[in-house]
């Protein structure tokens, strides 16, 4: 028995492959296609009251969404703070990756182990400690209030907009540091030097060379900030107040205290796409853009 | 035709305690087809990166066609490089390539399309303009390094090591291209190699350069007839050196005994002192010949072949000669490749073709 296994083993190699990927394969069917094909399709019942659920197919929950102002309002709200967050990121990142990559000629693994040292703690506590930095009696204000520059705590700084854009951009810039870092680190340095030898300034050179040539890394950056971050509810929920609100909030009050999970999974799906199709706009219309500056 | 172009004026580079490049001072002519050569870790390439800019000096100044550009950033200097590993731009095509170049020297669309026309043709690339890097061969990349700095028409161009990723017999085609392409534009090449054969073959002159300094300065022949010193000796082709000291000297000769040879009058162009044992000397393989019978050559001494290995254009003796052992290297067309009778050979030299070196 165990020949005739083996013998098919090693003359077919998709056989080969697929046994290899098996493992993956069973765990992204369980724990991906099937909750999605759930939610799909529960999108598209009613909920009759709080323990009844019509199964009869509709695609009603979604003209819902769009008629309901708060929905369409949060889910511009998350891709705004997303938004945000992924531009800040970059900008902060890139200069940082960049020196790291050119200018650091030891230990350049120390710098990024160092760079990455906060994402070693817990998401939560890290969430947490910006609370300790931004609230009433927090770190700025209170040492601002004592060097007698405000008589008052800033407010927005906490239970805002600001406050979860803040920590989001911390939380995440370990994930754009890396892609980054690689993509930059494959630059032959003497591209660099060629611009320069052909006529070019410093930063001349950085846009029509350094910058496309990393562009995989920035994209790679883009994607994997912006796509968790739309989705990300545990920032909001405990740093964001009523201003600092986002979707996410929302479709877990759906699925939660509301009881109307249809409605939360019709949200849930709207927004996947939505974030599917930003991606797709911003990964082209960046190319798009470096080609021209070429 | 400027005699000083470049002028290179007591240039040192250190980088922390290493002295790269280390007072050296010299000029090369317009026009001229020049090589910096040597070992690796000699200061070729870092020179070579000093007069395009990429490193600054830490004493000395540079000088091209009379202007100081020391300290000139690489962009404002009239010379262009084509790096060792080309650096053709991944994301650009030929064409785009080729043009990078061109568009700050404020030239008009139609100009800028003759040139690069231009410069395709004579790097013959016609046709290729929309290849990008990973679609061309070594050789094609080679070109279009060239081309693209070439369109600039600079003063000066500057060679790093071009020909060292291509394979033996393409390397040979450019040599000669480059070689000819340089004849014909007339624009100064510095050219950067390890290969001194390379060197050899397609400059007007040659620095061979180790530890930071220009160990020779000259043309190809010279170095290879009359070298300076013993490195140039040992680096450029092969030779034979001979334990030697010298006694008295006498006009442009001296007397110098030859380990267990025996003392012999040579031609002294260096000016060696006498009395030292710090000399060597130096005969080439062509100079040098093994036979069967004596000779009437100036030296002609018995020796027994202990093995022998064939390396082509040279064959290599490891012989016994007056109960020493030695390492001899020959022409191949100087000896009959018959086999020796019990081993015994004779070696014969002729005085003239040996050069007289100090040891450092």
């Amino acid at each position: 028995m165990i020949g005739f296994w083996r013998k098919i083993y090693a003359k077919n190699d998709n056989v080969k492959a697929y046994t290899l990927l098996s493992p993956a394969l069973i765990l992204i069917i369980l724990a991906m296609v099937v909750p999605m094909a759930l939610m799909l399709s529960f999108s598209m019942f009613t909920q009759v009251n709080m323990m009844e659920i019509d199964y009869t197919f509709t695609f009603q929950r979604y003209i819902d969404f769009f008629q309901k102002n708060l929905l369409v309002t949060l889910l511009i709200k998350s891709i705004k703070i997303s938004f945000l967050v992924t531009l800040i990121t970059l900008i902060t990142a890139y200069p940082v990756c960049y020196y790291i990559a050119f200018y650091v000629k030891k230990n350049k693994m120390l710098w990024l182990v160092l760079l990455t040292l906060p994402f070693w703690t817990s998401y939560l506590l890290r969430v947490f400690s910006w609370k300790i930095i931004l609230g009433t009696k927090g770190v700025i204000n209170s040492s601002l209030i004592n060097a007698g520059i405000l008589s008052e705590p800033l407010t927005f700084l906490m239970y805002s907009e600001t406050a979860v854009v803040i920590t989001l951009t911390h939380a995440w810039a370990a994930f754009a540091l890396l892609p980054l870092y690689v993509s930059l680190e494959k630059i032959d340095f003497s591209f660099i030097e060629a611009g320069r030898d052909l006529g070019l300034s410093r930063f001349e050179v950085f846009w029509k060379i350094t910058f496309p040539l990393s562009l995989p890394g920035v994209i790679g950056a883009i994607l994997i900030i912006f796509i968790p971050t739309v989705g990300d509810y545990v920032t909001p929920a405990l740093l964001g107040g009523t201003d600092g609100r986002m979707l996410s909030n929302m479709i877990q009050a759906y699925f939660g205290k509301i009881n109307n999970i249809p409605l939360g999974a019709a949200s849930a799906t709207i927004m996947l796409t939505t974030v599917i199709l930003i991606t797709i706009i911003v990964s082209n219309v960046t190319k798009r853009l470096t080609q021209r500056l070429t | 035709m400027n005699n000083s172009f470049i002028q290179i004026n007591n240039i040192s580079k250190h980088f922390a305690d290493v002295k790269a490049v280390d007072d050296v001072s010299f000029e090369i002519k317009e026009g001229e087809f020049f090589s910096l050569l040597g070992p690796s870790g000699c200061g070729k390439t870092t020179l070579l990166r000093l007069l395009a800019g990429f490193e600054y000096p830490t004493s000395g100044n540079l000088l091209i066609d009379g202007i100081d550009i020391t300290a000139l950033p690489p962009d404002k200097r009239p010379t262009n490089m084509v790096f060792q590993n080309y650096a053709i731009f991944p994301h650009l095509n030929v064409e785009k390539n080729i043009k990078f170049g061109l568009r700050k020297l404020g030239l008009s669309h139609d100009e800028i399309g003759n040139r690069v026309k231009d410069v395709l043709k004579l790097v013959k690339l016609e046709g290729y303009e929309e290849r990008f890097s990973n679609q061309l061969s070594g050789g094609q990349r080679q070109r279009v390094a060239l081309a693209r700095a070439l369109v600039r028409q600079p003063k000066v161009l500057l060679l790093d090591e071009p020909l060292g990723a291509l394979d033996k017999k393409l390397r040979d085609e450019m040599q000669l291209e480059l070689r000819t392409l340089q004849k014909n534009i007339g624009i100064t090449f510095v050219f950067v190699t390890h290969d001194q054969q390379e060197a050899i073959s397609m400059s007007d002159r040659v620095a061979v350069m180790n530890d930071g300094k220009i160990q020779q300065l000259s043309a190809p022949n010279e170095l290879y007839k009359n070298p300076k010193n013993i490195f140039v000796s040992d680096f450029i082709g092969e030779t034979n050196f001979l334990k030697a000291e010298t006694k008295s000297s006498d006009g442009g000769f001296t007397n110098v005994s030859i380990e267990e040879l025996g003392e012999f009058k040579i031609k002294n162009n260096l000016n060696i002192a006498a009395n030292s044992s710090d000399v060597v000397c130096s005969v080439r393989p062509e100079s040098m010949m093994i036979s069967k019978v004596k000779s009437d050559w100036d030296i002609c001494l018995d020796a027994k072949i202990r093995q022998t290995s064939y390396l082509g254009e040279m064959t290599r003796f490891y012989v016994e000669v007056k109960g020493i052992d030695k390492t001899i290297t020959v022409s191949s067309q100087h000896f009959d490749n018959q086999s020796f009778e019990n081993n015994e050979c004779f070696i014969s030299i002729s005085l003239e073709d040996i050069s007289l070196l100090n040891k450092k």
